[in-house]
Protein backbone atom coordinates (compact mmCIF):
# COMPACT_ATOMS: atom_id res chain seq x y z
CA UNK A 1 0.00 0.00 0.00
CA UNK A 2 0.89 3.43 -1.01
CA UNK A 3 1.86 6.50 1.38
CA UNK A 4 -0.85 8.63 1.55
CA UNK A 5 -1.77 12.49 3.67
CA UNK A 6 -4.17 12.93 5.99
CA UNK A 7 -6.24 14.89 3.64
CA UNK A 8 -6.27 12.26 1.79
CA UNK A 9 -7.63 9.53 4.34
CA UNK A 10 -10.38 12.12 4.92
CA UNK A 11 -10.99 12.64 1.26
CA UNK A 12 -12.17 8.87 1.53
CA UNK A 13 -13.83 8.68 4.56
CA UNK A 14 -16.21 11.51 3.07
CA UNK A 15 -16.59 9.45 -0.19
CA UNK A 16 -17.66 6.92 2.19
CA UNK A 17 -20.75 9.26 3.96
CA UNK A 18 -21.98 9.28 0.17
CA UNK A 19 -21.92 4.64 -0.17
CA UNK A 20 -25.61 3.86 -0.70
CA UNK A 21 -26.83 7.31 -1.97
CA UNK A 22 -27.57 5.93 -5.28
CA UNK A 23 -29.49 8.29 -7.66
CA UNK A 24 -29.94 11.43 -5.25
CA UNK A 25 -28.17 14.96 -5.50
CA UNK A 26 -25.19 15.21 -3.11
CA UNK A 27 -24.08 18.81 -2.21
CA UNK A 28 -20.96 18.98 -1.17
CA UNK A 29 -20.32 22.30 0.73
CA UNK A 30 -16.45 23.55 0.90
CA UNK A 31 -13.09 21.40 -0.76
CA UNK A 32 -12.51 18.34 0.67
CA UNK A 33 -16.29 17.38 0.74
CA UNK A 34 -16.06 18.09 -3.05
CA UNK A 35 -13.37 15.93 -3.38
CA UNK A 36 -14.60 13.21 -1.60
CA UNK A 37 -17.79 13.30 -3.07
CA UNK A 38 -16.45 13.20 -6.86
CA UNK A 39 -14.44 10.30 -5.54
CA UNK A 40 -17.64 8.32 -4.17
CA UNK A 41 -19.05 9.36 -7.90
CA UNK A 42 -16.16 8.03 -9.60
CA UNK A 43 -15.52 4.55 -7.63
CA UNK A 44 -18.58 3.22 -5.89
CA UNK A 45 -21.50 5.57 -6.27
CA UNK A 46 -21.93 6.63 -10.00
CA UNK A 47 -25.66 7.25 -9.74
CA UNK A 48 -25.07 10.47 -7.54
CA UNK A 49 -25.38 13.78 -9.31
CA UNK A 50 -23.22 16.72 -8.97
CA UNK A 51 -23.39 20.71 -9.70
CA UNK A 52 -20.40 22.42 -11.11
CA UNK A 53 -21.19 24.87 -8.41
CA UNK A 54 -23.41 26.80 -10.21
CA UNK A 55 -26.40 25.39 -11.50
CA UNK A 56 -25.37 22.30 -14.15
CA UNK A 57 -25.62 18.86 -13.23
CA UNK A 58 -22.46 17.63 -14.53
CA UNK A 59 -21.83 13.95 -15.20
CA UNK A 60 -17.98 13.81 -15.94
CA UNK A 61 -16.92 16.61 -13.27
CA UNK A 62 -13.30 15.87 -13.12
CA UNK A 63 -11.12 17.82 -10.90
CA UNK A 64 -11.75 20.81 -8.39
CA UNK A 65 -10.68 24.22 -8.16
CA UNK A 66 -10.74 23.85 -12.10
CA UNK A 67 -14.31 24.52 -13.54
CA UNK A 68 -16.16 21.65 -15.19
CA UNK A 69 -13.16 20.41 -17.45
CA UNK A 70 -12.51 20.76 -20.47
CA UNK A 71 -15.79 18.71 -22.69
CA UNK A 72 -18.38 18.68 -19.92
CA UNK A 73 -21.43 16.42 -20.26
CA UNK A 74 -24.14 18.71 -18.76
CA UNK A 75 -27.08 16.30 -18.02
CA UNK A 76 -29.19 18.56 -16.31
CA UNK A 77 -29.92 21.90 -14.90
CA UNK A 78 -30.31 22.80 -10.94
CA UNK A 79 -30.66 26.18 -10.31
CA UNK A 80 -31.55 27.28 -6.60
CA UNK A 81 -35.11 26.57 -6.82
CA UNK A 82 -34.51 22.86 -8.19
CA UNK A 83 -32.43 22.68 -5.26
CA UNK A 84 -35.20 23.84 -2.85
CA UNK A 85 -37.16 21.26 -4.59
CA UNK A 86 -35.37 18.66 -4.74
CA UNK A 87 -34.20 18.51 -0.78
CA UNK A 88 -38.04 19.16 -0.10
CA UNK A 89 -38.67 15.79 -1.97
CA UNK A 90 -35.90 14.42 -0.14
CA UNK A 91 -33.67 13.01 -2.62
CA UNK A 92 -30.80 15.14 -1.53
CA UNK A 93 -27.66 14.65 0.61
CA UNK A 94 -25.65 17.78 1.62
CA UNK A 95 -22.57 17.59 3.65
CA UNK A 96 -22.16 21.44 5.45
CA UNK A 97 -19.82 22.87 7.53
CA UNK A 98 -19.89 23.71 11.02
CA UNK A 99 -18.48 26.41 13.13
CA UNK A 100 -20.18 24.65 16.65
CA UNK A 101 -21.39 20.71 16.78
CA UNK A 102 -22.25 19.72 20.00
CA UNK A 103 -22.89 15.64 21.00
CA UNK A 104 -26.09 15.57 19.46
CA UNK A 105 -25.06 16.97 16.31
CA UNK A 106 -26.80 20.24 16.75
CA UNK A 107 -24.63 22.89 13.93
CA UNK A 108 -24.73 26.50 14.11
CA UNK A 109 -23.39 28.41 11.30
CA UNK A 110 -25.08 31.58 12.58
CA UNK A 111 -23.29 33.47 15.08
CA UNK A 112 -20.79 33.05 18.35
CA UNK A 113 -21.81 34.74 21.76
CA UNK A 114 -25.93 35.98 21.75
CA UNK A 115 -28.14 36.35 18.51
CA UNK A 116 -29.19 39.80 19.72
CA UNK A 117 -25.59 41.09 19.41
CA UNK A 118 -23.56 38.04 18.49
CA UNK A 119 -19.36 38.41 19.63
CA UNK A 120 -18.81 36.99 15.65
CA UNK A 121 -21.60 37.15 13.06
CA UNK A 122 -21.09 34.29 10.51
CA UNK A 123 -22.83 32.77 7.51
CA UNK A 124 -26.61 33.18 8.82
CA UNK A 125 -28.75 30.13 8.82
CA UNK A 126 -28.58 29.39 5.59
CA UNK A 127 -30.10 26.23 4.24
CA UNK A 128 -29.65 24.07 7.74
CA UNK A 129 -32.53 24.07 9.45
CA UNK A 130 -34.22 23.06 5.96
CA UNK A 131 -31.81 20.35 5.42
CA UNK A 132 -31.63 18.83 8.46
CA UNK A 133 -35.27 17.73 8.78
CA UNK A 134 -35.69 16.80 5.27
CA UNK A 135 -33.09 14.68 4.18
CA UNK A 136 -29.73 13.23 5.77
CA UNK A 137 -26.82 15.87 6.44
CA UNK A 138 -23.42 15.28 7.06
CA UNK A 139 -20.80 17.57 8.38
CA UNK A 140 -16.97 18.43 7.74
CA UNK A 141 -14.66 19.98 10.11
CA UNK A 142 -11.10 20.30 8.61
CA UNK A 143 -10.01 22.08 12.42
CA UNK A 144 -11.41 19.68 14.88
CA UNK A 145 -10.78 21.54 18.14
CA UNK A 146 -12.88 21.92 21.81
CA UNK A 147 -13.93 24.92 20.14
CA UNK A 148 -16.01 23.67 17.19
CA UNK A 149 -17.28 20.29 19.42
CA UNK A 150 -18.24 22.40 21.96
CA UNK A 151 -21.28 20.64 25.20
CA UNK A 152 -24.21 23.31 23.74
CA UNK A 153 -23.95 25.45 20.49
CA UNK A 154 -25.19 29.03 20.56
CA UNK A 155 -27.60 28.83 17.78
CA UNK A 156 -29.09 25.60 16.69
CA UNK A 157 -29.07 25.93 12.57
CA UNK A 158 -28.80 22.33 11.44
CA UNK A 159 -31.02 20.33 14.29
CA UNK A 160 -29.49 17.34 16.01
CA UNK A 161 -30.95 14.06 17.56
CA UNK A 162 -31.94 15.37 20.79
CA UNK A 163 -34.07 18.30 18.97
CA UNK A 164 -35.61 15.54 16.08
CA UNK A 165 -36.83 13.55 19.14
CA UNK A 166 -38.34 16.42 21.06
CA UNK A 167 -40.61 17.30 17.72
CA UNK A 168 -42.12 13.26 17.90
CA UNK A 169 -41.54 10.42 15.29
CA UNK A 170 -44.07 11.90 12.54
CA UNK A 171 -42.33 15.09 12.16
CA UNK A 172 -38.64 13.91 12.59
CA UNK A 173 -39.39 10.63 10.11
CA UNK A 174 -36.83 12.49 7.58
CA UNK A 175 -34.11 13.74 10.46
CA UNK A 176 -30.89 11.96 9.63
CA UNK A 177 -27.02 13.18 11.14
CA UNK A 178 -25.21 10.40 8.95
CA UNK A 179 -21.66 11.17 9.65
CA UNK A 180 -19.36 13.94 11.04
CA UNK A 181 -15.89 13.94 9.86
CA UNK A 182 -13.01 15.65 10.98
CA UNK A 183 -9.35 16.10 10.25
CA UNK A 184 -8.99 13.39 13.15
CA UNK A 185 -11.72 10.75 12.94
CA UNK A 186 -15.09 9.82 12.08
CA UNK A 187 -18.25 10.31 14.21
CA UNK A 188 -21.66 8.62 13.79
CA UNK A 189 -24.60 8.19 16.07
CA UNK A 190 -25.27 4.53 16.13
CA UNK A 191 -25.99 5.02 19.46
CA UNK A 192 -29.06 3.87 21.95
CA UNK A 193 -29.78 7.64 22.47
CA UNK A 194 -27.98 9.01 19.43
CA UNK A 195 -25.12 10.70 21.08
CA UNK A 196 -22.06 11.13 19.03
CA UNK A 197 -19.53 8.47 18.64
CA UNK A 198 -15.77 7.49 17.59
CA UNK A 199 -16.52 5.42 14.70
CA UNK A 200 -12.46 5.35 13.67
CA UNK A 201 -9.65 7.49 13.78
CA UNK A 202 -7.58 8.25 10.76
CA UNK A 203 -3.82 7.05 10.60
CA UNK A 204 -1.58 8.40 12.93
CA UNK A 205 -4.19 10.12 15.21
CA UNK A 206 -4.94 8.52 18.73
CA UNK A 207 -8.42 8.31 20.57
CA UNK A 208 -7.05 10.42 23.07
CA UNK A 209 -5.93 12.96 20.16
CA UNK A 210 -9.89 12.67 19.64
CA UNK A 211 -10.94 13.04 23.25
CA UNK A 212 -8.74 15.68 24.19
CA UNK A 213 -9.85 17.87 21.32
CA UNK A 214 -13.44 17.38 22.09
CA UNK A 215 -15.26 19.62 24.57
CA UNK A 216 -18.03 16.65 24.84
CA UNK A 217 -18.46 13.30 26.03
CA UNK A 218 -18.12 11.26 22.94
CA UNK A 219 -19.05 7.54 22.98
CA UNK A 220 -16.20 5.74 22.74
CA UNK A 221 -16.51 1.91 21.65
CA UNK A 222 -14.24 -0.87 23.55
CA UNK A 223 -12.29 -1.00 20.08
CA UNK A 224 -11.60 2.21 17.74
CA UNK A 225 -10.88 1.24 14.22
CA UNK A 226 -8.32 3.18 11.91
CA UNK A 227 -10.39 5.03 9.16
CA UNK A 228 -9.97 2.64 6.35
CA UNK A 229 -6.75 3.60 4.29
CA UNK A 230 -7.18 4.55 0.15
CA UNK A 231 -6.70 2.20 -2.40
CA UNK A 232 -3.83 2.47 -4.83
CA UNK A 233 -6.76 3.13 -7.27
CA UNK A 234 -8.52 5.57 -5.40
CA UNK A 235 -4.91 7.79 -4.39
CA UNK A 236 -4.37 7.93 -8.41
CA UNK A 237 -7.80 9.57 -8.83
CA UNK A 238 -7.07 11.86 -6.09
CA UNK A 239 -3.46 13.19 -7.29
CA UNK A 240 -4.66 12.79 -11.02
CA UNK A 241 -7.76 13.61 -11.98
CA UNK A 242 -9.64 15.00 -8.71
CA UNK A 243 -7.14 16.89 -6.95
CA UNK A 244 -4.02 17.58 -8.95
CA UNK A 245 -3.66 21.33 -7.41
CA UNK A 246 -3.65 20.15 -4.38
CA UNK A 247 -6.99 21.97 -2.71
CA UNK A 248 -7.42 19.18 0.08
CA UNK A 249 -3.70 19.42 1.38
CA UNK A 250 -4.55 22.93 1.80
CA UNK A 251 -7.85 22.38 4.03
CA UNK A 252 -6.02 19.59 5.96
CA UNK A 253 -2.09 19.22 6.48
CA UNK A 254 -0.44 16.52 7.29
CA UNK B 1 -47.23 51.56 -22.40
CA UNK B 2 -43.35 53.15 -21.87
CA UNK B 3 -42.46 52.04 -18.15
CA UNK B 4 -38.89 53.52 -18.74
CA UNK B 5 -37.85 55.28 -15.78
CA UNK B 6 -34.75 56.21 -13.51
CA UNK B 7 -33.09 55.27 -10.29
CA UNK B 8 -33.90 58.51 -9.15
CA UNK B 9 -37.65 58.88 -9.46
CA UNK B 10 -38.05 55.26 -8.02
CA UNK B 11 -36.07 56.12 -5.12
CA UNK B 12 -38.10 59.50 -4.90
CA UNK B 13 -40.81 56.91 -4.19
CA UNK B 14 -39.23 55.26 -1.29
CA UNK B 15 -40.14 56.20 2.25
CA UNK B 16 -38.28 55.55 5.08
CA UNK B 17 -39.86 53.29 7.09
CA UNK B 18 -40.64 50.79 4.67
CA UNK B 19 -39.99 47.25 3.50
CA UNK B 20 -38.01 46.86 0.43
CA UNK B 21 -37.21 43.58 -1.23
CA UNK B 22 -33.99 43.25 -3.58
CA UNK B 23 -33.26 40.48 -5.84
CA UNK B 24 -30.65 38.64 -7.06
CA UNK B 25 -28.67 36.42 -4.56
CA UNK B 26 -24.85 36.97 -2.63
CA UNK B 27 -22.97 39.13 -4.75
CA UNK B 28 -24.66 37.70 -7.77
CA UNK B 29 -26.92 40.21 -10.49
CA UNK B 30 -28.03 42.80 -7.72
CA UNK B 31 -29.92 46.19 -8.42
CA UNK B 32 -26.78 48.15 -7.42
CA UNK B 33 -27.26 51.24 -9.25
CA UNK B 34 -30.71 51.28 -7.68
CA UNK B 35 -28.86 50.30 -4.14
CA UNK B 36 -26.30 53.71 -4.74
CA UNK B 37 -29.38 55.64 -5.40
CA UNK B 38 -31.07 55.22 -2.29
CA UNK B 39 -26.88 55.68 -0.65
CA UNK B 40 -27.39 58.94 -1.77
CA UNK B 41 -31.08 59.90 -0.53
CA UNK B 42 -32.43 60.81 2.32
CA UNK B 43 -34.52 58.01 3.24
CA UNK B 44 -33.87 55.50 6.33
CA UNK B 45 -35.39 53.13 8.93
CA UNK B 46 -35.74 50.44 5.84
CA UNK B 47 -36.58 46.85 6.44
CA UNK B 48 -34.73 44.97 3.79
CA UNK B 49 -35.55 41.50 2.43
CA UNK B 50 -33.09 39.56 0.68
CA UNK B 51 -30.83 36.78 -0.16
CA UNK B 52 -28.27 39.21 0.77
CA UNK B 53 -24.71 40.48 -0.71
CA UNK B 54 -23.32 43.80 -0.29
CA UNK B 55 -26.92 45.14 -1.03
CA UNK B 56 -27.50 44.66 3.11
CA UNK B 57 -23.90 45.31 3.42
CA UNK B 58 -23.61 48.64 2.11
CA UNK B 59 -27.30 49.97 3.60
CA UNK B 60 -26.53 48.81 6.84
CA UNK B 61 -22.96 51.08 6.69
CA UNK B 62 -24.97 53.75 4.92
CA UNK B 63 -27.14 53.89 8.01
CA UNK B 64 -30.19 53.17 6.06
CA UNK B 65 -31.41 49.39 7.88
CA UNK B 66 -33.59 49.30 11.09
CA UNK B 67 -34.40 45.66 10.03
CA UNK B 68 -32.80 42.83 8.18
CA UNK B 69 -34.74 39.53 6.63
CA UNK B 70 -32.74 37.24 5.46
CA UNK B 71 -31.43 33.64 5.16
CA UNK B 72 -27.58 34.90 5.28
CA UNK B 73 -25.59 37.64 3.78
CA UNK B 74 -22.49 36.84 1.53
CA UNK B 75 -20.27 37.95 -0.66
CA UNK B 76 -19.86 34.45 -2.44
CA UNK B 77 -15.99 34.71 -3.39
CA UNK B 78 -15.41 36.37 0.30
CA UNK B 79 -17.82 34.15 2.72
CA UNK B 80 -18.68 36.47 5.11
CA UNK B 81 -20.02 40.01 4.21
CA UNK B 82 -17.94 42.40 6.70
CA UNK B 83 -19.94 45.61 7.26
CA UNK B 84 -23.24 43.39 7.51
CA UNK B 85 -21.02 41.74 10.61
CA UNK B 86 -20.37 45.01 11.95
CA UNK B 87 -24.24 45.68 11.57
CA UNK B 88 -24.67 42.79 13.84
CA UNK B 89 -21.59 43.02 15.85
CA UNK B 90 -22.72 46.40 17.07
CA UNK B 91 -26.29 46.03 17.72
CA UNK B 92 -27.30 48.82 14.89
CA UNK B 93 -29.84 46.63 12.95
CA UNK B 94 -32.65 44.21 14.17
CA UNK B 95 -31.92 40.32 12.48
CA UNK B 96 -34.96 38.10 10.96
CA UNK B 97 -32.84 35.02 10.21
CA UNK B 98 -34.66 32.88 8.44
CA UNK B 99 -33.94 29.25 6.44
CA UNK B 100 -33.61 30.37 3.03
CA UNK B 101 -36.40 27.82 2.34
CA UNK B 102 -38.79 29.87 4.42
CA UNK B 103 -37.58 33.01 2.91
CA UNK B 104 -38.73 31.69 -0.46
CA UNK B 105 -42.43 30.79 0.53
CA UNK B 106 -42.36 34.20 2.71
CA UNK B 107 -42.26 35.30 -0.70
CA UNK B 108 -44.32 33.09 -2.37
CA UNK B 109 -47.19 33.48 0.36
CA UNK B 110 -47.13 37.19 -0.10
CA UNK B 111 -47.24 36.54 -4.08
CA UNK B 112 -50.39 34.01 -3.29
CA UNK B 113 -51.71 36.70 -1.27
CA UNK B 114 -52.08 34.04 1.22
CA UNK B 115 -51.67 34.51 5.00
CA UNK B 116 -48.94 31.67 5.59
CA UNK B 117 -47.84 28.37 3.75
CA UNK B 118 -46.64 25.65 5.30
CA UNK B 119 -43.70 24.08 5.53
CA UNK B 120 -41.20 21.82 7.57
CA UNK B 121 -38.07 23.97 7.37
CA UNK B 122 -37.22 25.39 10.99
CA UNK B 123 -38.68 22.60 12.79
CA UNK B 124 -36.84 21.98 15.72
CA UNK B 125 -34.06 24.80 14.87
CA UNK B 126 -33.57 28.24 16.45
CA UNK B 127 -35.22 30.03 13.89
CA UNK B 128 -38.40 29.32 15.43
CA UNK B 129 -36.79 30.20 19.56
CA UNK B 130 -35.39 33.49 17.70
CA UNK B 131 -38.50 34.86 15.95
CA UNK B 132 -41.28 34.09 17.90
CA UNK B 133 -44.00 35.67 15.51
CA UNK B 134 -43.43 32.72 13.61
CA UNK B 135 -45.72 29.98 14.41
CA UNK B 136 -47.14 26.55 13.88
CA UNK B 137 -49.94 25.14 11.86
CA UNK B 138 -51.09 21.48 12.37
CA UNK B 139 -52.45 19.78 9.03
CA UNK B 140 -56.21 19.59 9.04
CA UNK B 141 -56.09 15.69 7.59
CA UNK B 142 -55.78 12.51 9.60
CA UNK B 143 -52.30 12.97 9.53
CA UNK B 144 -52.49 15.75 11.99
CA UNK B 145 -48.63 16.86 11.64
CA UNK B 146 -47.39 20.41 12.76
CA UNK B 147 -45.74 22.57 10.93
CA UNK B 148 -44.25 25.85 10.38
CA UNK B 149 -46.94 28.26 9.31
CA UNK B 150 -44.39 30.53 7.12
CA UNK B 151 -46.02 34.27 7.14
CA UNK B 152 -46.31 36.30 3.71
CA UNK B 153 -43.45 38.43 3.49
CA UNK B 154 -45.11 41.24 2.31
CA UNK B 155 -43.08 44.03 0.58
CA UNK B 156 -43.95 47.59 0.01
CA UNK B 157 -41.42 48.22 -2.97
CA UNK B 158 -39.00 45.31 -5.03
CA UNK B 159 -35.75 45.76 -7.08
CA UNK B 160 -34.46 43.45 -9.67
CA UNK B 161 -31.70 43.62 -12.60
CA UNK B 162 -32.28 41.71 -15.47
CA UNK B 163 -29.84 41.50 -18.42
CA UNK B 164 -32.48 42.42 -21.02
CA UNK B 165 -35.92 44.16 -20.82
CA UNK B 166 -38.31 46.16 -23.03
CA UNK B 167 -39.54 48.95 -22.39
CA UNK B 168 -42.72 47.98 -21.57
CA UNK B 169 -41.26 45.97 -18.43
CA UNK B 170 -40.48 42.43 -19.55
CA UNK B 171 -37.51 41.05 -18.46
CA UNK B 172 -35.23 38.55 -19.62
CA UNK B 173 -32.51 36.57 -17.58
CA UNK B 174 -28.67 35.38 -19.33
CA UNK B 175 -27.06 33.81 -16.59
CA UNK B 176 -27.25 30.56 -15.02
CA UNK B 177 -29.77 31.34 -12.26
CA UNK B 178 -32.86 33.06 -12.30
CA UNK B 179 -33.08 32.77 -8.16
CA UNK B 180 -36.39 34.20 -6.92
CA UNK B 181 -36.48 37.46 -8.44
CA UNK B 182 -40.15 36.47 -10.07
CA UNK B 183 -41.33 36.32 -6.54
CA UNK B 184 -39.93 39.09 -4.95
CA UNK B 185 -41.71 41.48 -7.97
CA UNK B 186 -45.13 39.27 -7.21
CA UNK B 187 -44.64 40.09 -3.46
CA UNK B 188 -44.27 43.61 -3.51
CA UNK B 189 -46.28 46.91 -4.52
CA UNK B 190 -44.76 48.59 -6.58
CA UNK B 191 -42.31 47.02 -8.50
CA UNK B 192 -38.95 48.28 -10.42
CA UNK B 193 -36.29 46.38 -12.85
CA UNK B 194 -33.10 47.65 -13.43
CA UNK B 195 -31.48 46.15 -16.59
CA UNK B 196 -28.46 45.70 -19.20
CA UNK B 197 -29.55 46.45 -22.03
CA UNK B 198 -33.15 48.01 -23.12
CA UNK B 199 -33.57 46.40 -26.11
CA UNK B 200 -37.07 46.61 -28.58
CA UNK B 201 -39.25 43.58 -27.99
CA UNK B 202 -39.39 41.94 -30.91
CA UNK B 203 -35.45 41.67 -30.70
CA UNK B 204 -35.72 40.02 -27.04
CA UNK B 205 -35.73 36.13 -28.57
CA UNK B 206 -32.51 37.30 -30.42
CA UNK B 207 -30.86 37.50 -27.07
CA UNK B 208 -31.94 34.54 -25.55
CA UNK B 209 -34.99 31.23 -25.78
CA UNK B 210 -38.19 32.21 -24.65
CA UNK B 211 -37.59 30.37 -21.47
CA UNK B 212 -35.36 33.28 -20.52
CA UNK B 213 -38.24 36.07 -20.70
CA UNK B 214 -39.20 34.56 -17.01
CA UNK B 215 -40.24 38.38 -15.93
CA UNK B 216 -43.54 39.78 -17.99
CA UNK B 217 -44.74 43.11 -17.66
CA UNK B 218 -48.08 42.49 -15.27
CA UNK B 219 -44.58 42.00 -12.75
CA UNK B 220 -43.35 45.24 -12.93
CA UNK B 221 -43.88 49.22 -12.81
CA UNK B 222 -41.16 50.49 -14.07
CA UNK B 223 -37.83 49.78 -15.90
CA UNK B 224 -34.47 51.75 -16.30
CA UNK B 225 -31.74 50.72 -18.70
CA UNK B 226 -28.33 50.32 -16.51
CA UNK B 227 -25.51 49.35 -18.03
CA UNK B 228 -22.80 47.49 -15.48
CA UNK B 229 -25.62 48.54 -12.90
CA UNK B 230 -24.83 45.27 -11.15
CA UNK B 231 -21.44 46.21 -10.72
CA UNK B 232 -19.35 44.72 -8.46
CA UNK B 233 -21.58 42.00 -8.00
CA UNK B 234 -21.49 39.43 -11.34
CA UNK B 235 -24.29 40.05 -13.70
CA UNK B 236 -23.36 36.61 -16.80
CA UNK B 237 -23.07 36.80 -19.71
CA UNK B 238 -22.38 40.80 -19.67
CA UNK B 239 -19.95 40.17 -16.58
CA UNK B 240 -18.21 38.91 -13.98
CA UNK B 241 -17.38 39.98 -10.58
CA UNK B 242 -15.64 42.47 -10.46
CA UNK B 243 -13.28 40.86 -7.75
CA UNK B 244 -10.86 43.29 -6.80
CA UNK B 245 -13.09 45.97 -6.24
CA UNK B 246 -14.70 43.80 -4.30
CA UNK B 247 -11.47 42.98 -1.82
CA UNK B 248 -11.21 46.86 -1.74
CA UNK B 249 -15.20 47.57 -0.64
CA UNK B 250 -14.82 44.27 2.02
CA UNK B 251 -11.46 46.15 3.54
CA UNK B 252 -13.18 48.95 4.17
CA UNK B 253 -15.43 47.48 7.27
CA UNK B 254 -12.03 47.25 9.58
CA UNK B 255 -11.23 50.56 8.90
CA UNK B 256 -13.31 53.85 9.42
CA UNK B 257 -10.69 56.26 7.67
CA UNK B 258 -10.73 53.25 4.56
CA UNK B 259 -14.43 53.08 4.56
CA UNK B 260 -14.58 57.47 4.42
CA UNK B 261 -11.92 57.24 1.56
CA UNK B 262 -14.32 54.79 0.09
CA UNK B 263 -17.51 56.55 0.47
CA UNK B 264 -15.84 59.93 -0.90
CA UNK B 265 -14.09 58.89 -4.17
CA UNK B 266 -17.03 56.10 -5.46
CA UNK B 267 -20.64 56.83 -3.45
CA UNK B 268 -20.92 60.69 -2.26
CA UNK B 269 -21.21 61.32 -6.34
CA UNK B 270 -24.06 63.05 -8.06
CA UNK B 271 -25.15 59.86 -10.47
CA UNK B 272 -24.87 56.42 -11.29
CA UNK B 273 -22.53 57.78 -14.56
CA UNK B 274 -20.26 59.29 -12.00
CA UNK B 275 -20.06 55.90 -9.76
CA UNK B 276 -19.02 54.37 -13.38
CA UNK B 277 -16.30 56.74 -14.26
CA UNK B 278 -15.01 56.63 -10.85
CA UNK B 279 -14.72 52.72 -11.51
CA UNK B 280 -13.43 52.98 -14.27
CA UNK B 281 -10.69 55.57 -13.48
CA UNK B 282 -9.17 53.45 -10.85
Amino acid sequence: MSEFTRAEACAVAIAETFRGDGEILVSPIGNLPAIGARLAKLTFEPDILLTDGVASIVANLTAVGGGVGADPEVESYMPYRTVFDTLWSGRRHVMMGATQIDGYGNQNIACIGSHAKPKAQLLGMRGAPGNTINHPTSYWVPNHSNKVFVPKVDVVSGIGYDRAAALGARSSRFHEIRRVVSNLGVFDFDTKDHRMRLASVHAGVSVDDVVGNTGFELVIPASVPETRSPTDAELELLRNVIDPKGFGAREVVG
Amino acid sequence: MDKRTTEREVVAELQSGMTLGIGGWGSRRKPMSLVRELLRSDVTDLTLVSYGGPDVGLLCAAGKVRKVVYGFVSLDSIPLEPHFRVARQTGSIEAVELDEGMLQWGLYAAANRLPFLPTRAGLGSDVLTLNPHLKLVKSPYADAEELVAMPAIELDMAWIHMNRADAGGNGQFLGPDFFFDDLFCLAAKRRFMSCEKLVATRDLLAEGSVHTLKINRTMTDGVIEAPGGAHFTECPPDYARDEPFQKEYAATAKDEKLWQEFWSRYLDVATEAEYQAAVKSR
